[in-house]
């Protein structure tokens, strides 16, 4: 038997992911051997610290990246541009979304639950709602999933690229399941997401072993090469395409893959909810572009106009099921749908122009999305959150102040100018029509005008309905909410008003390594 | 890869079929019918049957709890078998990989040790 | 230094922004730094001013961030820096360093004064965008600051009503003008495919000559409106409602010269097409005699001086529409202007300020013995303006009236003897301003205790008299040299001899002015009666601003508000119904949409299965057909 030959390894490449998983480690270690009250606060901090240190080596490795060198740990991860680029956005969102884990003023003990596996309604449960801390795991499962976002988007193969999957997936249920309120619906959301994603992932899995089944490889490359050659059974070809596209489309919430946004987004506890609104779609849009641009760039002109179609649907139902729904929570859901759509229009663009516009979105958009979530999270009763529509009648005269940033935040979702809301949709809908599909431009555009209503719909409850005896008070927030509500809107108005720095990076890092 | 090489295996399962129909099929017309109380019990392992849990088949946590950890560490030792037969070709790299491997299996283990997920009660 | 342009208009950017969000805890120490911000950049702009004077060509520019980047719209938050800039930029900031300190004083017991001074350093922040853009975007972004400036200064005591409406008029007038000058931006995009200077009046010639006076005529309409020149001039008398400061710095010094600087600017535009200079120079000289009639029948002290700016502004576009060699005169009679016109403003106020707020010159008079500093200075401002020499005026306003005798054919004759009358009204209204003012009998209303203002006010009245004494002489021949770059591309016009000598025309203007002044102080020597007196037709109309409001009301909001009415009709029924139907449409396929969403994992599942099987389906599909 001939010697192994060991894998060739980075570290340095490799150091934001194994800085962030060390720290989940270490996260595990502390809540094993950290009193329950100090927990909070050293997890913050050190989930703070590892997402410094991982920015810290993105941004060094951002000025050094060569293309033959760009290929680590034995062919399985590729840091170029794009991968750092999107390390760097997810770094960044989930450092925005973590603050929102840590908060612990608005109500006692944090949003989530002290005991996930205490039986609803019991008289155990009904003690830890109100008395006792919440569980501090969020951090460590938050910061494996990021890692596992991270390798998901620098992942050079299939198989690479499902481990990760799985990897940034599995805390991601947990996490759903942890509201300290609302719990059954919260159980139930992380339930639904399971099933509903292992179904997706056996989806990809499938799909990952026809195109080996097709290329005698997985990784992308090598796909790349054997599909442009033409020869073997292409049948396999296209049907791994489906099936992969199928797991990827469900994590972007692609229609008909969006079933579960809704009742997710609902369920889960919002800090996650944002969470996974902002980084969940970065990583897997960056998925989907490497799998589509690097892996099958060939086979453009098959997929394109299916994914086309695909685009269509998902902005017509986000947007059309918007305008009915009456619970905040569902509405931004909808909305997510809609806005993946949008990225969508912007990956069928193509070229360079479509990848900028497409990085430029997701970053956008993150940002908005967790200042959005944020917001929700400040408006309370007795009972938590009240995100009933209805229930935001007058806020505008209770709290000026962020039923205004409510309003900013809206506006920038119905993309209107001066909020980087209109630049990521002019840029995508620019792309796209250079990339010749105006049809979707032009569905875009009057499903921008759709969801335009339900939006609008809000700020006119919040500031031209009279307050009623049920509308809640806002929560002042604490430090940490602050700072994430200030980053979120802030960067909304920034990329908005000086949108060039952020487009100039997002173009500079527009470029794959194959 | 031409397919030919699971034309054994084709066969295996026709084969395999065959016999369970057969056997199936011919039982009823020349197996003896006799009955009695143990018999018509639900087949368990050879053990008594346990009677239906209260609250609609609803099973502690704890069971889940104990069989994570069995798989976890089913899954260690996958690991660790075709390590150490090849252990004189990966040399250092291979020895500290497994370290690592082992380490966060540790720390797991010290979480779940640490916050009771070891106790029954 | 030049590589920090930002920093000009970023001083005055934060200081604003700390002032307004500050709000009453500023009130103490809030008016100073709404000084210093301005003259810390004045400072700045001298420094960069010399800097300049070393470079050759004496021009920088740079790209601060990428402002609209669409498609084919390339546009860069660009600064530029060059001699036209750097006068301007000198002259806002030190002309609105003065200002700002004398209106410390003047708003001294202002409740308000906080955001006062915010809105003043906002205004000085968005003029210097205006120079210092090098594109026609920058240009506007400043544009429409100022603009927004100037609305809530006019308006700063929104508690009254006239003061409330007059902000409205400007603002609407000048929207008016605004559309024209975005849509001269389109134009340029449309055919030019940019919109920075130097890549515009390079293209500018492979335009044709319909174009070119179409993009010249939209400039003009902008520039007209910002400037207050005929027939967008009715809002500037109006804007007097403001603070007196306000009126000195934006509606006399500044602002309402951007429309000057859009032409100067502008030049090889303008220069390219002589019907479009025509059309310049008619508007110049309409304007100016208009403000000049009208300002002879007033009564309120500032809008006189309002009516003599818009008369002034009109030698300056009548300036920059001969084209040439006049473009620079333009330019340093708009200096000139903006020392004595912010010195007579200036001066008003603080003659308001001793007379309780008296504006009425009929109830003035023989002031000159209780305000020495303030008469003096005056004097000064009223001796340059009507072109007495070796003051301001005769240097500026003097070559302007003689380049317009050299047109080269009979229009020079029309335009010249205009100018001419011009300057023979402009000395007889000013001087009946200044007599009544300040000399003759007593005409007080009851309890005046007229007294001089602080020092803190009458400090930069002394330095604008000084300015208005001898920049003109100062500027005559070095400004104009220095300016030459600007405008070398408009060298090759043809040079004509004046139909008149041009000793004669200097001693014309010189004797039409004292003649002028002669007269109206024969008139009001001894005084005026206190009310306004039944007068002829030619007085009745120049009181009611030669019925120019009453055109605009007649011609354009009688029309305008049926026109109104007649879209709100077929909005209701027509628009309205379609968009009803539509969202009918969407909401009830979204109910419908919605029962799919049933909540259960098992129809999710099927769901996504059957989008599998489509997405399969129709990647085969594409394969296959």
């Amino acid at each position: 038997m001939d010697k192994l030959k060991l894998p060739d390894m980075d570290y340095v490449a490799l150091l934001p992911m194994l800085a962030l998983f060390v720290a989940a480690c270490l996260g595990v270690i502390i809540e094993a051997l950290v009193p329950r009250r100090f927990r909070n606060i050293i997890q913050l901090v050190l989930s703070i610290v590892a997402l410094a240190v991982a920015m810290f080596f993105v941004v060094k490795q951002s000025g050094e990246v060569v293309a033959s060198k760009a290929l680590t740990a034995g062919g399985a991860i590729m840091i170029d541009h794009a991968a750092l680029f999107l390390q760097g956005a997810l770094i960044v969102l989930g450092f925005v979304a973590l603050l929102l884990f840590g908060e612990r003023s608005l109500e006692f003990g944090g949003p989530f639950v002290a005991q996930a596996a205490v039986t609803v309604g019991s008289e155990r449960d009904r003690e830890q709602t109100g008395r006792e801390l919440g569980s501090t795991e969020t951090f460590p499962l938050a910061l494996f999933s990021l890692s596992g976002m991270l390798l998901f988007v620098s992942a050079n193969d299939l198989l690479t690229m499902f481990v990760a999957l799985e990897v940034f997936s599995l805390p991601l249920y947990l996490l759903c399941a942890l509201a300290r309120r609302k719990r059954l619906l919260s159980q139930e959301s992380a339930l639904k997401y399971f099933l509903l994603g292992a179904y997706a992932s056996a989806f990809f899995l499938f799909g990952v072993a026809m195109v080996y089944g097709f290329a005698k490889a997985v990784d992308f490359k090598a796909i790349h090469a054997e599909a442009l050659l033409g020869e073997g059974n292409s049948l396999l070809l296209i049907i791994g395409l489906a099936l992969l596209a199928i797991g990827l489309l469900f994590k972007v919430a692609a229609a008909p893959f969006h079933v579960w946004t809704p009742d997710v987004y609902q369920g889960a506890p919002t800090p996650v909810t944002a969470f996974m609104a902002s980084c969940t779609k970065v990583a897997a849009f960056g998925g989907l572009l490497r799998v589509l641009y690097v892996g099958f760039d060939g086979l453009g002109w098959q997929f394109t106009p299916v994914l086309g179609a695909i685009a269509a649907l998902t902005v017509l139902v986000g947007s059309i099921l918007a305008v009915t729904q009456t619970d905040l929570k569902r509405l931004l859901a909808y909305s997510s749908v809609a806005n993946a759509g949008y990225i969508l229009i912007g990956v069928i663009a193509g070229q360079q122009l479509g990848l900028t516009s497409v990085l430029f979105y997701l970053v956008a958009y993150g940002f908005t999305v967790i200042a959005a979530f944020a917001l929700i999270s400040l408006v309370r009763d007795a009972d938590g959150e009240a995100t009933h529509l209805s229930r935001w009648a007058g806020l505008g005269a209770r709290s000026p102040l962020y039923a205004g940033i409510f309003t900013f935040i809206l506006l920038a979702f119905a993309g209107i100018p001066l909020t980087s809301g209109f630049i990521a949709k002019l840029s995508v809908f620019g792309a796209a029509i250079d990339g010749g599909q105006t049809w979707l431009v032009i569905i875009g555009v009057i499903t921008s005008i759709i969801l335009a209503f339900p939006y609008l719909r809000v700020v006119v409850m919040m500031w031209l309905s009279e307050p009623g005896e049920s509308t809640p008070s806002v929560s002042i927030p604490g430090g940490l909410t602050s700072t994430a509500l200030g980053i979120g809107t802030l960067a909304t108005l920034v990329f908005g008003v000086v949108p060039g720095p952020l487009l100039d990076l997002a173009e500079k890092a527009s470029s794959f390594v194959r | 890869m031409s397919l030919s090489a699971y034309v054994p295996i084709v066969w295996l399962l026709a084969l395999a079929a065959a016999f369970g129909l057969f056997s199936v099929g011919i039982a009823p017309f020349v197996g003896p019918r006799r009955f009695n109380r143990a018999k018509l019990e639900a087949y368990e392992c050879g053990i008594e049957p346990t009677p239906q849990p209260i609250g609609g088949g609803r099973f502690p946590v704890k069971f889940y709890l104990t069989a994570m950890l069995f798989i976890i560490f089913d899954i260690e030792i996958i690991f660790l078998y075709p390590w150490a037969v090849s252990f004189d070709m990966l040399g250092v790299f291979g020895f500290f990989e497994m370290v690592i491997f082992i380490i966060t299996v540790a720390i797991a283990y010290a979480y779940v040790w640490r916050r009771g997920g070891l106790e029954w009660d | 230094m030049l590589s920090n342009l930002w920093l000009l208009f970023a001083i005055p950017a934060a200081s604003a922004t700390i002032l307004l969000l500050s709000g009453k805890r500023a009130l103490k120490w809030g008016p100073w730094l709404g000084v210093i911000a301005p003259a810390i950049s004045f400072v700045l702009g001298l420094i960069m001013f010399f800097q300049l004077r070393d470079l050759n060509p004496r021009v920088t520019e740079q790209n601060l961030w990428s402002f609209i980047p669409v498609g084919d719209l390339q546009v860069s938050f660009g600064l530029m820096f060059d001699p036209l800039t750097a006068v301007f930029v000198l002259l806002i900031t030190g002309v609105g360093s003065l200002i700002h300190l004398y209106a410390v004083g003047y708003m001294a017991h202002d409740e308000r004064r906080v955001t006062f001074f915010g809105y003043f350093n906002l205004f000085i922040t968005a003029m210097l965008l205006l120079v210092l853009g090098n594109n026609y975007v920058m240009l506007y972004l400043g544009w429409e600051g100022v603009g927004l400036a100037s609305y809530l200064l006019i308006s700063f005591w929104y508690t009254r009503p006239s003061a409330a409406t007059a902000g409205k008029k400007a603002f609407i007038m000048n929207r008016v003008g605004d559309a024209g000058f975005i849509l001269a931006i389109f134009l340029m995009f449309a055919y030019l495919n940019t919109v920075n200077y130097g890549q515009v009046f390079e293209r500018v010639g492979s335009l044709s000559a319909n174009t070119m006076l179409i993009l010249g005529l939209l400039l003009l309409l902008g520039a007209c409106g910002k400037s207050g020149q005929f027939p967008l001039q009715a809002w500037l008398p109006d804007a007097m409602e403001g603070p007196t400061p306000v009126s000195a710095l934006i509606h006399a010094a500044t602002m309402v010269t951007a429309g000057v600087y859009v032409i100067a600017r502008s030049n090889p535009v303008f220069s390219a097409n002589t019907t479009l200079q025509l059309i310049v120079v008619s508007v110049g000289t309409i304007t100016l005699l208009l403000g000049c009639i009208i300002g002879c029948a007033k009564d309120d002290i500032k809008r006189v001086l309002a009516w003599s700016t818009v008369s002034q502004i009109g030698y300056m576009f009548l300036g920059v529409g001969l084209g040439g060699g006049a473009y620079a005169l333009a330019i340093i009679h708009l200096l000139a202007h903006g020392f004595f016109k912010a010195n007579m403003f200036l001066g008003a106020g603080s003659v308001m300020h001793g007379m309780k707020d008296q504006v009425d010159i009929r109830r003035f008079g023989a002031l000159s013995k209780y305000m020495k500093i303030t008469w003096l200075t005056f004097m000064m401002g009223w001796l340059a303006i009507i072109g007495i020499p070796p003051l301001s005026g005769y240097f500026t306003k003097e070559p302007i009236i003689a380049a317009a005798f050299e047109r080269g054919d009979w229009t020079s004759w029309l335009f010249g003897w205009a100018a001419l009358l011009g300057a023979l009204l402009t000395a007889f209204y000013m001087t009946r301003l200044f007599v009544l003012t300040f000399h003759g009998p007593k005409r007080w209303t009851e309890g005046q205790h007229p007294h001089e203002s602080p020092p803190v006010m009458w400090i930069p009245l002394v330095f604008l008299a000084i300015g208005s004494v001898v920049a003109g002489y100062l500027m005559h021949t070095s400004v104009v040299d220095w300016l030459n770059p600007v405008f070398a591309g408009v060298e090759n016009v043809p040079e004509y001899e004046p139909v008149m000598p041009h000793w004669l025309i200097s001693v014309l203007g010189v004797a039409f002015a004292v003649l002028g002044a002669g007269l109206a102080w024969a008139i009001f020597g001894r005084g005026t009666a206190l009310e306004p007196e039944p007068a002829g037709v030619v007085v009745t109309a120049a009181r009611n601003n030669l019925y120019t409001d009453a055109f605009n009301e007649v011609v354009f909001e009688k029309p305008g508000r049926w026109l109104t009415r007649a879209l709100v009709y077929v909005d209701n029924k027509g628009v309205d119904g379609v968009v009803n139907g539509l969202a009918a449409l969407v909401g009830g396929g979204s109910g419908r949409m919605r029962r799919l969403q049933t909540g259960f994992v098992r129809s999710y599942a099927l769901s996504m299965l059957l989008g599998g099987v489509l997405v399969l389906g129709a990647l085969l599909a594409v394969r296959l057909g």
